[in-house]
């Protein structure tokens, strides 16, 4: 049986709920699957991928270094791994995090690598990626082995399957690196979900007009059950939404199963960093708006306005 | 310092996107200097007017690329190198191989930057290959950066809002993101004087590289797929969010 191992991300010792969805990838051609936790432990990495089809956990060290503070030991180290347990392929989510280890991965083991896959075929070697910021869609043939690939959060759905997982330790005979050393992790200033794994975004443009008035879209955020808030390229250059927050071409690309864009005209570079989404919905005063060509729900009206009823509607129904 | 800033010629990013054959497109649309590496030559600029030195801008891509080196001389790199490739589309590792064999004999790198993605191929991986090559480290997605005590001093969101301060040992290549800096609009007298600094031209297919171990081919470019016609949704606030709550929850199941 071929195997094919997946970065598992975790954060506060909690396997991020985005990596179920890589596993799923992992698991289409039937795979055994080998996870990698990031940033916790094995344990409590094992109790949460074994539900999703996850045979092994390998439980990685190096010897006299830290591997969460060097991303290049860290990377070494799961190279390393990879060659021992003849992986064929190694999945990981597109998070930050998750594109700087596969890349550095990918280098050390002269790897083909493909970023933000929206599908792969591991036997084939053959992945289906955005090009040109999200404008078309490429398909690419990968050549060269192991194959290396991040998933777009929520490109794949997730899919249990429960299983027993062992762990495995490995000691990783590669040498510290010494060259980037983590000197802190700055928390973010709120809890907030992220936006590029959040299943449910709404979004404010322009006319949200203040920072003070994305209140509003934060209230209908609660109602809608822990959604995530994002703002348009205008929005953030007005100085209304940090730049954290940015949805498309030069901010973050998100895939939610639904997206509500308010008072959002839907430029093309908005459109390349959410097209994705399963079901879009926008509220615009303006009905030439051009999102309304290209959405699947368009509400003519005061954003402000119809962004309160829902929340009401939706406090009142649940 | 010796500053390489390595930049890729792209599509303009309002530019549509015709397809054309299987996995071609209409190159007649009009082409800039990837976004990010603007950030990246920005950074470069600034810190070789606190230490002094030269920052040199390398390109690999098509006649047309010189333009892309042109536009880094109008906002002040020194000069440049163009690596002539007969396509847009160039792997990631031939690219590398490229950047460091040319870098490798035109002088010693003190840093690189460039942009954390190319806006066309989003490949996201030359700058990680280069670093391999050149036996430096990378750190890529960088928001903020300085020079202190000889080391780099970067800071990266790493998701969620959380960032992750590094320090990372010289020479290294840094991948620019937005937030980097502000990078200048070129002034008429620099375009000027661009015009005459002086671009070192190579003939990639000339450079003798080896065959990389893998690669990626692209075998079809397509249109993202469009929705059909949107549901138009009317009435009072309350009688729109009521309806659209029914449709979310019955028809399209997302709630």
């Amino acid at each position: 049986m071929l195997r094919t191992g997946v970065l598992t991300e975790m954060n506060d010792n909690r396997v991020r709920e985005a990596n179920f969805g890589v596993i799923a990838g992992a698991r289409e051609g039937d795979d055994e699957v080998y996870a990698f936790p990031v940033n916790g432990t094995a344990d409590a990495c094992k109790d949460a991928v074994q539900t999703y089809g996850v045979e092994k956990v390998v439980d990685l060290a190096v010897e006299g270094a830290e591997l969460s503070s060097d991303p290049e030991t860290l990377a070494k180290a799961i190279a390393d791994a990879v060659r021992h347990f003849e992986l064929k392929a190694l999945l990981g989510l597109n998070s930050p995090r998750g594109r700087d280890l596969l890349a550095r991965i990918a280098t050390i083991l002269d790897a083909p690598l493909a970023l933000d896959c929206l599908k792969v075929d591991l036997g084939q070697g053959i992945v289906t990626k955005s090009h040109f910021s999200g404008k078309t869609l490429a398909t690419l043939k990968l050549s060269g082995t192991p194959l290396i690939c991040g998933i777009r959060p929520n490109a794949i759905r997730s899919r249990p399957d429960p299983r027993e997982a062992d762990i495995l330790p490995y000691q990783a005979s590669v040498e510290g690196a010494g060259r980037i050393r983590v000197k802190e992790v700055k928390k973010a200033e709120s809890e907030t979900i992220d936006l590029t794994e959040a299943n449910i975004i709404i979004s404010g443009g322009r006319p949200m007009n203040s920072a003070e008035n994305f209140k509003v879209l934060h209230e209908c955020a609660d109602a809608l059950g822990g959604a995530a808030v994002g703002a348009s390229r205008a929005a953030v250059d007005a100085g209304f939404a940090p730049h954290d927050m940015q949805v498309g071409q030069t901010g973050k690309t998100v895939s939610p199963q639904l997206y509500i864009a308010c008072g959002i005209s839907g430029s093309i570079q908005h459109f390349a960093g959410m097209k994705t989404a399963k079901v879009i919905v926008a509220v615009n005063t303006d009905e030439e708006a051009p999102i309304f060509g290209k959405c699947d729900y368009g509400l003519v009206g005061d954003l402000f306005e119809v962004v309160l009823a829902l929340t009401e509607v939706l406090k009142a129904s649940s | 310092m010796q500053i390489y800033v390595c930049l890729k010629h792209v599509p303009d990013t309002v530019a549509m996107i015709n397809i054309v054959g299987d996995a071609g497109f209409d190159e007649s649309v009009k082409f800039v200097m990837n976004p990010y590496d603007e950030y990246a030559v920005e950074e470069a600029l600034k810190i070789v007017k606190q230490e002094g030195g030269e920052v040199i801008a390398v390109t690999v891509g098509k006649e047309a690329a010189a333009s892309t080196i042109r536009y880094a001389m109008a906002m002040g790199a020194h000069r440049g190198i163009h690596i002539q490739a007969d396509a847009q589309w160039v792997d990631s590792m031939v690219t590398s191989q490229a950047l460091k064999k040319v870098i490798h004999a035109d002088g010693t790198p003190d840093l690189i930057f460039t942009g954390k993605q190319s806006v066309d191929g989003e490949g996201m991986q030359t700058h990680y290959r280069l670093a391999a090559a050149l036996d430096m480290p990378a750190v890529n997605e960088v928001t903020t950066f300085s020079i202190q005590e000889g080391k780099a001093v970067a800071e990266r969101e790493v998701g969620g809002g959380e960032r992750e301060m590094l320090e990372i040992s010289l020479p290294c290549v840094v991948g620019a993101s937005k937030g980097l800096n502000e990078p200048r609009y070129p002034k008429m007298t620099e375009i000027i004087k661009s015009k005459k600094k002086k671009i070192d031209q190579f003939n990639l297919a000339d450079l003798g590289l080896e065959t990389p171990a893998a690669s990626s081919e692209l075998l079809k470019l397509e249109e993202m797929p469009e929705r059909g016609q949107a549901k138009m949704i009317g009435g009072s606030p309350k009688e729109m969010a009521e309806e659209l709550v029914q449709r979310l929850r019955e028809d399209a199941k997302v709630l």
